[in-house]
């Protein structure tokens, strides 16, 4: 498996660490109230196609990566800074 | 038998090998398999379950009955494929699976007893009494059934991984391949031409077709050759594609070693590689399939394939007197081959009636092999024709069930194969690996002129994808013959007809697995044990296929296809794990005292990957418990020196570095002062405790945190995500110093007195107090300065650049010695804590939070931070849980353990009574005796109370008295003095 670092380019899934879907990105706020949090820490789709997923580029630049990737054929359609994601989310 | 001018081996060059012993003579080029052939040396292995004798069937790396052990001693190879050893000088080869010799074999009885070993024999035979499988059953089953053994001894050859990227992999260098790996390499694209053969060609250097007017072999050299000058292509012989993974990543194993007795020139004996592609091109070619039929099996019966590329590469006869049973076209070849070479034929057989046959040997159309006889070698068939059933006298059969292309790879994605009935084949399902394409022999195409055409043609489409132009390339001139053939997959009879070699299953066997109603094609598998083991059913699974398909009353592609998996071929654990042997598993990593520690006699313990000093032993010690005691007399009564190094140290810079340490920490850091530490606890966000530490402001916008040893990786990871997915608008960087700084704990009442002698400006309480922390300079050098304490005694962590780090240790120590101290380990460190009640990961361990550890008052009210919302859910601060207390034994026994239990006093020591566990033990010289930290129910609501530890795994009792869990100093005097 490759994944396209937006700063370092095309490289072997071994340098990326894989952290979990992307709502993660979406942090409550303190009063947001208990389903809000308990939906944000514990629940998770679980699909059979695209999902949107954090990864580390852990032994490489050390940025997180937002990674679209389809879980049926791994095929891996975009990857984006999470940081831009999250600014745009702002 | 060697036949006079034939093969491609080098008749000027004799090897020398043994096999089972018994010495032989070889030429280079020559397999195990082709030279024993040649010496007509033909039982080469018994086979797995009924020890039946066999020969080879194959020529390559699909073999499954020629399975030898190659080597001696630690470095013996099991499980090697005589069709794949190239022999060298002194090469050592052994049979295997045969005892007490390959010749007489005694659990050869399990062929004559073999009607009550079917297929599922021992879910069925085994059963009772329950346990005699573990002690009986399973140890007799795995002696009498089996492949070769390892050695048992450890692994003395290295192997190597490495990767390596390319435009396009072109998998197989057959007439497909090269004229695939030429076009592309012409039209510019960085190409990898791979095969496992050692000789590049494939068929070509085994068959007799001719290409542009030559014998195919001299085109393949001269094809190899052009290739071997482009500095675009990587010809990778000897290696094998074994996997095809997600977005262009292959595995592939090169055999670097094993054809050459040489094991000292660092070399390695295998590489594994990972091979990266933008494109990949399959053409790996066909297997031929055998025909089932009762006793297939003889030494001397082999695929009509095998006996060509013995005879063309190799210039061996596998007999005397050849017999050719085929349904197919192709199957003539041989007999044409063996007729040309002078190789006397037996006979013949078509099973179709509708063919044209010339050829100077008697032929019969219309006709079946329907039996064989001879012991360890094969004499005669028996066949069926219209006018009756006849006896040949021959020594080698040759069978062509026609040929299976090699879908293998393009499987290993989950994608499913397509069946073509006019090849009676599968053929690979366009798009089943992204980027790869298949041609020639393994995409159906079987004429050499189709292959070539193929080959170039699918590298001009890649080319394309690629940008570039495709090379105006002549296609060479080749045969373009036909491929005609007539299903045939089992001759109905009596007996057992062989469909897997490797694992003796016969078409009784997938008939019983119907029969019994294991008709998914998965379930008969798993039940006949069909296709498994080194062969993964290559010669044999579209034939069972075929049977199980006549069984159950559907066709093939409705019956479907087993999975591939990766590997194609084994591959050693050895190879994929290169370099994580011993040392190689985990890295190890040194503080700069290292060796100082080591010189002083300490035994290193692990933590995480860091190596540091359990103690420093003295003359006349004879426990560690002695060694640990004086240790903490040092920093209790004078003055301790400890390499704190391995504690994580990230330092974060930036206008809103306050801002995130805020938010990631529980307590305050924007109102810290700039030359001042604060203790700090950090939670993950569902309210446990992820880490504590010290974190000192060195300047406005600058800090320096420190994490436990083991947690350092997790928050920096932690500090990243924060500060990129939470909060990308602050503005803060942050990086790990922790190796680019070497940190001592000088701890004890004479701390500062030892610093005072080493550092350039003299400090006294005033200019650093307690929690104080600055630049300062030691010995000439600039470092930093924290007044912390981990001991609770007046203590100072001071840091310098690594690589000053074990002078300044070396000078520390000597110094302390000096005035009654020294340096001190983990076990003086983790008692000096214990008694303090400072907390580590034995007590944050992932499922304690704040509340637990009684510091619910440091998560600030004023802020929000990670695990604030989810720490105040009312389980996570109910005064029932598990809390943090102290304990001292009471009773008659004084001994604690880690990991015991806590029960009421009269309460029985089980599960449903449990009210706690114990964390954390040491001897304490301060209290004098044994103290312990830990969790009970309702926690500081207990001090006082006399509770029962249980350790059942150590079978120890003992009665403690619940106390506050600091047992030293609790007013901390000693460490602000």
């Amino acid at each position: 498996m490759r994944l396209d670092c937006p700063m370092c380019g095309s490289r072997d899934r071994r340098e990326f660490y894989y952290q979990g879907d992307a709502v993660m990105l979406a942090r409550p706020a303190v009063d947001a109230g208990e389903a809000a949090w308990d939906s944000y820490l514990h629940l998770r789709d679980n699909p059979a196609g695209q999902t949107r997923e954090l990864w580390q580029h852990e032994a490489g630049c050390g940025a997180w990566l937002v990674v679209t990737r389809d879980t049926v054929t791994h095929a891996v359609s975009a990857v984006e800074l999470a940081s831009d994601v999250k600014r745009a989310m702002a | 038998m060697r036949v006079a001018g034939k093969g491609l081996v080098d008749r000027s060059d004799t090897v020398t090998f043994s096999f089972d012993g018994r010495s032989y003579d070889g030429f280079a080029g020559d397999t195990v398999a082709s030279a024993l052939l040649a010496n007509d040396v033909r039982l080469m292995g018994r086979s797995f379950k009924y020890h039946r004798p066999r020969g080879v069937l194959t020529a390559g790396s699909e073999e499954p009955n020629a399975l030898v052990t190659v080597g001696r001693g630690a470095a013996s190879e099991p499980n090697v494929r005589a069709t794949v050893q190239e022999i060298y000088d002194g090469l050592q080869v052994r049979s295997q699976n045969a005892w007490p010799s390959l010749d007489f074999d005694i659990m050869a009885v399990n062929n004559l007893v073999s009607p009550f070993l079917g297929a599922g024999f021992y879910y069925k035979t085994f059963m009772w009494p329950r346990k005699f499988w573990e002690r009986v059953y399973e140890p007799v089953i795995r002696r009498a059934a089996g492949l070769g053994g390892l050695s048992g001894a450890h692994n003395p050859d290295s192997y190597e991984r490495a990767f390596a990227f390319c435009d396009v992999l072109v998998i197989g260098a057959g007439p497909a391949g090269l004229m695939a790996a030429l076009t592309a390499a012409r039209g510019g694209a960085d190409v990898i031409l791979a095969d496992e053969d050692a000789l590049m060609g494939g068929r070509l250097n085994a068959e007799t077709y001719e290409i542009n007017g030559k014998l195919g072999h001299v085109w393949v050299a001269e094809v190899v050759d052009e290739l071997a000058e482009m500095d675009n292509v990587r010809l990778m012989s000897r290696t094998t594609v074994t996997g095809a993974y997600d977005h262009g990543t292959f595995g592939a194993l090169e055999r670097v070693g094993h054809h050459h007795g040489r094991r000292d020139e660092g070399a390695p004996l295998e590489c594994f590689w990972r091979i990266v592609a933008k494109h990949s091109i399959l053409t790996g070619g066909a297997l031929e399939r055998p025909i089932a039929f009762q006793n297939n099996d003889r030494p001397g019966i082999m695929t009509a394939a095998a006996v060509r590329a013995y005879l063309n590469r190799w210039g061996v006869s596998p007999g005397k007197a050849l017999t050719i049973f085929g349904n197919n076209d192709d199957a003539h070849r041989t007999a044409l081959d063996l007729a040309e070479a002078g190789v006397r034929i037996a006979a013949v057989i078509d099973s179709r009636t509708d063919v044209d046959i010339k050829g100077d040997y008697p032929v019969y159309r219309g006709a079946q092999v329907f039996n064989t006889s001879g012991g360890k070698a094969l004499e005669s068939v028996s066949i069926r024709t219209i006018n009756g059933v006849e006896k040949i006298q021959t020594d080698c059969l040759a069978m062509s069930g026609g040929w299976n292309p090699t879908v293998h790879l393009t499987c290993h994605m989950n994608g499913r194969p397509t069946w073509r009935p006019d090849i009676q084949a599968f053929v690979p399902s366009e798009g089943a690996i992204p980027g790869m394409v298949a041609a020639g022999a393994c995409n159906g195409t079987f004429s050499t002129h189709g292959c070539l055409a193929e080959g170039a043609q699918v590298a001009g489409k890649v080319l394309g994808m690629l940008g570039k132009k495709q090379p105006d390339l002549p296609l060479p001139q080749a045969e373009d013959a036909p491929y005609r053939m007539a299903p045939l997959w089992a001759i109905a009879g009596k007996g057992r007809a062989w469909l897997d070699f490797q694992n003796d299953v016969s078409v009784k066997d997938i008939k019983q697995a119907a029969v019994e109603n294991f008709r998914s094609v998965e379930h008969m598998k798993r039940y006949t044990t069909q296709g498994m083991a080194t062969d993964q059913g290559k010669n044999s699974n579209v034939g069972a296929l075929a049977v199980l398909a006549d069984a159950t009353g559907r066709g093939i592609p409705e019956t479907g296809t087993t999975t591939f998996r990766p590997p194609y071929s084994p591959v050693s654990i050895a190879a994929m794990g290169a370099g994580a042997q011993g040392k190689g598993f985990a890295p190890e990593r040194f503080t700069t005292s290292h060796s100082a520690s080591v010189e002083a006699g300490a035994p290193m313990i692990e933590a995480g990957l860091w190596y540091r000093p359990s103690y420093f032993p003295k003359p006349g010690e004879k426990t560690w418990r002695q060694s640990c005691d004086r240790e903490v007399g040092y920093v209790r009564k004078a003055v301790g020196i400890c390499d704190v190094s391995t504690l994580g140290k990230i330092d974060i810079q930036g206008p809103d570095a306050a801002a995130l340490l805020d938010f990631v920490y529980t307590n305050m850091f924007s109102t810290l002062k700039v030359g001042r530490v604060r203790y700090g606890l950090m939670l993950r966000e569902d309210g446990t405790v992820m880490d504590d530490g010290t974190c000192a402001r060195l300047g406005e916008t600058h800090f320096v945190m420190t994490t436990t040893t083991a947690a350092a990786g997790a928050v920096m990871k932690h500090l990243e995500f924060v500060a990129q997915c939470l909060h990308p608008e602050w503005r803060v960087a942050m990086t790990s110093v922790t190796e680019q700084w070497a940190q001592f704990a000088v701890a004890g009442p004479k701390s500062r007195d030892l610093l005072n002698g080493v550092l350039d400006t003299p400090i006294d309480n005033d200019s650093w107090p307690f929690m104080a922390c600055g630049d300062m300079s030691v010995l000439g050098v600039k470092g930093r300065l924290f007044r912390i304490s981990f001991s609770g005694e007046h203590a100072y962590e001071i840091a310098v650049p690594a690589r000053y780090g074990e002078s300044l240790f070396r000078e520390l120590v000597s110094r302390a010695q000096g005035v009654g101290g020294g340096a001190y380990g983990m076990e003086a460190l983790n008692v000096l804590r214990i008694e303090k009640g400072f907390i580590t990961h034995s007590e944050i361990h992932g499922r304690t939070t704040a509340f637990d550890v009684g510091m619910a008052g440091m998560i600030s009210a004023k802020k929000d931070c990670i695990g604030k919302v989810m720490a105040g859910r009312p389980g996570l601060v109910a005064a029932d849980r598990e809390r943090l207390v102290g304990m001292k034994p009471v009773g008659a026994v004084k001994l604690l353990s880690a990991g015991a239990h806590i029960f009421a006093k009269d309460a029985e020591a089980v599960r449903e009574n449990d009210e706690g566990y114990v964390t954390s033990v040491c001897f304490s010289p301060e209290v004098g005796t044994y103290i312990g930290l830990g969790f009970v129910k309702n926690g500081p609501e207990r001090y006082g109370e006399v509770m029962r530890v249980v350790d059942h795994l150590r079978e120890l009792e003992v009665e403690v008295e619940i106390c506050p869990p600091v047992f030293f100093d609790p007013e901390g005097g000693r460490a602000r003095g």
